[in-house]
């Protein structure tokens, strides 16, 4: 039987693992699929505890999440569009339109 | 027999999640992410949770990661593979360490405090579509409806933002 804390720990383990990503990646597109693998990780985190306790929330939970990810999916890919339509670009360091 | 297969998704993940957020191409980085996501999938099946293992093949797996695609294959960004500026080459490297650090600081917690001790067998029931769905329509309702609401927004919202404005659509 795997523990909870192996569970844990993965999730731990990925969402350090995106958050480095938005760190470090300079394209937009990239950052968002890092925002997307930490949300995944929550969810594996949710999903963990829910098994160990014995309740199924966090199923509803997760569920939720995954609609709100959807939601922000299509609308983040929406403002990368019309911002490469209006910079040709999508490297977060060229884009500094609200500097001073 | 649970355990080696925890581990070899475990490894899976992990590698491609790492595979991911080192590529400086955004179609690789996706297939990665495919992966990363399939592999959890395996992971949500070993916790019982069968209908968020197909929900996260079906919306995650396939609807986002297609969007993704679709959006890179739209904007055909050519990859500038220049060095970065030092500075932010500086702050790379900081953001870097301290992400470590935060995730030593949680492993080490976790490996202080107790577990929660194993989970029992789950009953037949635990995780399937009708009583996850039993649940969303009866205690959850007023969420599900809410969220329905949100995927409308989003719908709205994306259209406006991604389409040409109508005195921009003249020219072409």
């Amino acid at each position: 039987m795997v523990s909870l804390n192996s569970y844990l720990m993965l999730g731990a383990v990925l969402f350090s693992i995106g958050a480095v990503g938005v760190f470090t990646q300079r394209n937009a597109l990239i950052i968002y699929m890092c925002i997307e693998l930490m949300l995944n990780a929550a969810n594996l985190t949710i999903i963990a505890f829910a098994r160990f306790l014995n309740s199924m929330d966090g199923h509803v939970f997760v569920f939720m999440i995954m609609t709100v990810a959807a939601a922000e999916a299509a609308v983040g890919l929406a403002i990368i569009i019309s911002l490469f339509r209006n910079k040709a670009t999508v490297n977060v360091d060229e884009i500094n339109l609200s500097k001073g | 027999m649970q355990l080696l297969i925890f581990n070899a998704f475990c490894v899976g993940a992990v590698v491609s999640a790492l595979l991911m957020v080192t590529t400086k191409r955004p179609v690789r980085a996706a297939m990665s992410l495919v992966a990363t996501m399939s592999f959890l999938a395996g992971l949500y099946v070993l916790l019982d949770a069968h209908l968020i293992a197909v929900l996260q093949l079906i919306v995650y797996a396939g609807a986002i990661m297609v969007l993704f695609l679709f959006v890179i294959m739209l904007l055909n960004v050519e990859e500038k593979e220049g060095k970065l500026a030092g500075k932010t080459m500086l702050l790379q490297a900081f953001a870097t360490v301290v992400v470590g650090l935060v995730m030593v600081t949680m492993v080490g917690l976790f490996k202080a405090n107790g577990s929660l001790g194993a989970a029992g067998d789950a009953s037949d029931a635990f995780g399937t579509t009708k009583a996850v769905g039993q649940m969303l329509f009866t205690e959850y309702l007023l969420p599900f409806e809410i969220a329905s609401l949100l995927l409308l927004a989003a719908i709205v919202g994306a259209v406006i933002l991604a389409k040409r404005r109508i005195d921009d659509s003249g020219t072409e």
